[in-house]
């Protein structure tokens, strides 16, 4: 639409004098716009994201407890400290066992359910926002649903309810450690909440496969169902579920807002971040140590995704560089 | 698929395959919809129960027997939390109000223009700036709240909007996301606008923004989301209750001593409403959004 007008507004300008503004003005005006558009963007990012970084990392090398401008310096204690420290390693332990819980299950249920809604021929949009409702919830909300009435340890909680009618005892699910049913109640939750999302993802990847192969496959003699799962969906959403598999993990590594309200005033189940959390803000304010920590989770999640990203292929361009 | 059938048909050598095709869809199809069916009901378990909690008396919530649904209604207990002096609850639901709010436009003004700058004007260093912007992904940002929050103490923005909002506006992904959209924005109607006499600056609220709304939307419903839903940076920031976000507000309720349970879930219920409106008015752009964001992000 706007082409037309082009030679209109050309010309009836006089031909020497906008050429000349004009070389010069894009060509001054380029680096001006650019800090222009990100400026604002890059000054935001500095101060608050890479000064906190770097502070942190100065903070590790000192004893610093209740203030952020310490004097003494102690080289490498913090970190030795955090390394040897039963609680923060514990939570790397209790990281490790969550995500081998979360990720899979997501994965699964998130596909499946994706299966499904692709299937279907009336009432997908509304069964698609059933499953996608809970997103819009917060973790503090689910953990409050789940805590106070689903898993809730006494015998009208939902769970338990339920089990009562096939005369099983009580499950006090969040406040006992051993068996530790508190893994059910986590897990449960945070599917529930993530689910419907990663399912978008995978019926948007459901819906790019052509059908041509489905096609291809049927005159082969393959039948629908597990052979041209196995065959045809699975491997044309492997790209999808790398990453899927890769925000999963980013995420359960940054868990906290649920161990938090369902496992307050417990010693068990601390993530990374609640231990970080207690150990910096909690009663001694050790900034010195935290941050140590800190460190240590960036470098590890640093490795983690740069290791999934080789072994999925991500990053292909910036390796041939 | 189903419809391709028909073709694969024109072989006569095979009725074999077709009619136990047939027979599978229409089994299969009363199966998909049992267990789509049954998915959907344990979805919306948690749901069904908060609204029963939440209009029901606490005796009839912790009653020995399990009620469906309280015969009588207790709308009343809408103003429940609202009356609690110990939470300031009202005061924490405009709080969130305004750093959802705030926080939503904030990212989509600042990250955008980063992106579009980054993918759009070009300059000698802006692969580098570039790297700079990519690196922050490699660190998630709830990893470092430790440094973040000693930083915003400093500043004095502790039980402040300023330190609930602003270290949150600088998010590399959604610049990242930004500078992606961009790249593929048709060239051809920016050079039209360049040839109307509009700047890069013009021309990028003129043609490029009001030409990008879709994804402007798609963006913004799930930073509002996000921004809503926050709890950690919200909890370390806000340590006056004054300060309190409604997540933090309703974290509280598990902490206190004495529990009034229909409050809790009435509280809870309050919170999850307005995003229940935006879900369901901007559910397009948000399920394209994630569509398009999360596969090429």
């Amino acid at each position: 639409m706007p082409t037309p007008t082009e030679p209109g507004l050309a010309r009836p300008a006089p031909a020497p004098v906008p050429p000349a503004p004009r070389r010069r003005g894009p060509r001054r005006g380029n680096t001006f716009h650019f800090w222009l558009f990100t400026g604002p963007f890059l000054l935001g990012l500095a101060v608050f994201v890479y000064v906190p970084i770097g502070w942190s990392v100065y903070l590790s090398f000192f004893e610093a407890r209740f203030t952020v401008t310490p004097e003494k310096f102690i080289g490498l204690d913090n970190y030795r400290h955090m390394l040897t420290n039963d609680d923060f390693v514990g939570s790397l332990g209790t990281f490790t066992v969550f995500a081998a819980f979360i990720v899979p299950t997501t994965w699964a249920l998130s596909l499946a359910l994706a299966l499904l809604v692709h299937r279907l021929r009336f009432m997908r949009a509304f069964f698609r926002s059933v499953f996608f409702l809970p997103t819009a919830c917060s973790y503090v909300a689910a953990a409050l649903i789940w805590k106070m009435s689903l898993f809730s340890g006494v015998r009208f909680g939902l769970m338990n309810t339920v089990l009562g009618w096939f005369g099983v005892e009580n499950v006090a699910w969040l406040a006992d450690p051993d068996p530790p049913w508190y893994w059910l109640v986590i897990v449960t939750a945070r599917l529930w909440l993530q689910a419907g999302f990663y399912m978008i993802l995978f019926l948007a990847a459901l819906q790019n496969i052509p059908g041509e192969l489905y096609e291809a496959a049927a005159i082969d003699g393959a039948r629908p169902g597990p052979q041209t799962f196995r065959h045809i969906t699975l491997p044309q959403l492997r790209a999808t579920s790398a990453a899927v598999v890769l925000l999963l993990l980013v995420a359960a590594y940054q868990a906290f807002d649920e161990f938090y309200n369902l496992l307050d005033k417990t010693t068990w189940g601390r993530p990374p971040l609640v231990e970080l959390y207690l150990k910096a803000l909690g009663e001694n304010q050790d900034y010195g140590a935290g941050s140590a920590g800190a460190v240590i989770l960036t470098a590890l999640i640093c490795l983690v995704t740069l290791f999934q990203g080789r072994l999925m292929g991500f990053g292909r361009g910036e390796g041939t560089k | 698929m189903t419809t391709t059938a028909p073709e694969t048909r024109k072989t006569p050598g095979r009725p074999l395959p077709r009619r136990t095709r047939r027979g599978r869809g229409v089994m299969s199809s009363t199966g998909l919809y049992v267990a789509t069916g049954v998915a959907a009901l344990l979805f919306l378990v948690p749901f069904y129960v908060l609204v029963r909690n939440a209009l029901s008396t606490d005796a009839q919530i912790t009653g020995e027997d399990w009620t469906f649904f309280p015969t009588d209604v207790q709308w009343g207990n809408v103003t429940a939390p609202f009356d609690d002096s110990r939470v300031p609850f009202a005061r924490s639901l405009w709080n969130s109000t305004v750093v959802a709010v705030l926080h939503t436009v904030g990212v989509l003004l600042v990250c955008s223009l980063a992106g579009y700058g980054l993918a759009r004007i070009p300059y000698r260093h802006a692969d580098k700036v570039f790297y700079l912007v990519l690196g922050t992904l490699m660190v998630p940002t709830a990893v470092t709240f430790v440094p973040s929050f000693v930083l915003v103490s400093s500043l004095g923005w502790v039980d402040s909007y300023r330190g609930l909002i602003v270290p949150g506006l600088f998010s590399g992904f959604t610049c990242f996301l930004f500078r992606q959209y961009f790249l593929g924005f048709p060239r051809e109607l920016e050079e039209a606008a360049r040839v109307d006499g509009l700047g890069h600056w013009g021309a990028y609220w003129r043609v490029v923004v009001p030409n990008s709304l879709n994804f402007f939307a798609a963006i913004a419903t799930i930073t509002f989301i996000n921004g809503w839903n926050s709890f950690l940076w919200p909890l370390v920031i806000g340590q006056d209750p004054g300060a309190w976000t409604v997540q933090v507000a309703l974290s509280s309720y598990t902490t206190g001593q004495t529990v009034v349970f229909h409050q809790i879930f009435m509280a809870t219920a309050i919170s999850i409403v307005p995003l229940l409106f935006v879900f369901l008015f901007l559910q397009r752009w948000l399920v394209q959004g994630i569509a398009q964001t999360g596969i090429k992000g």
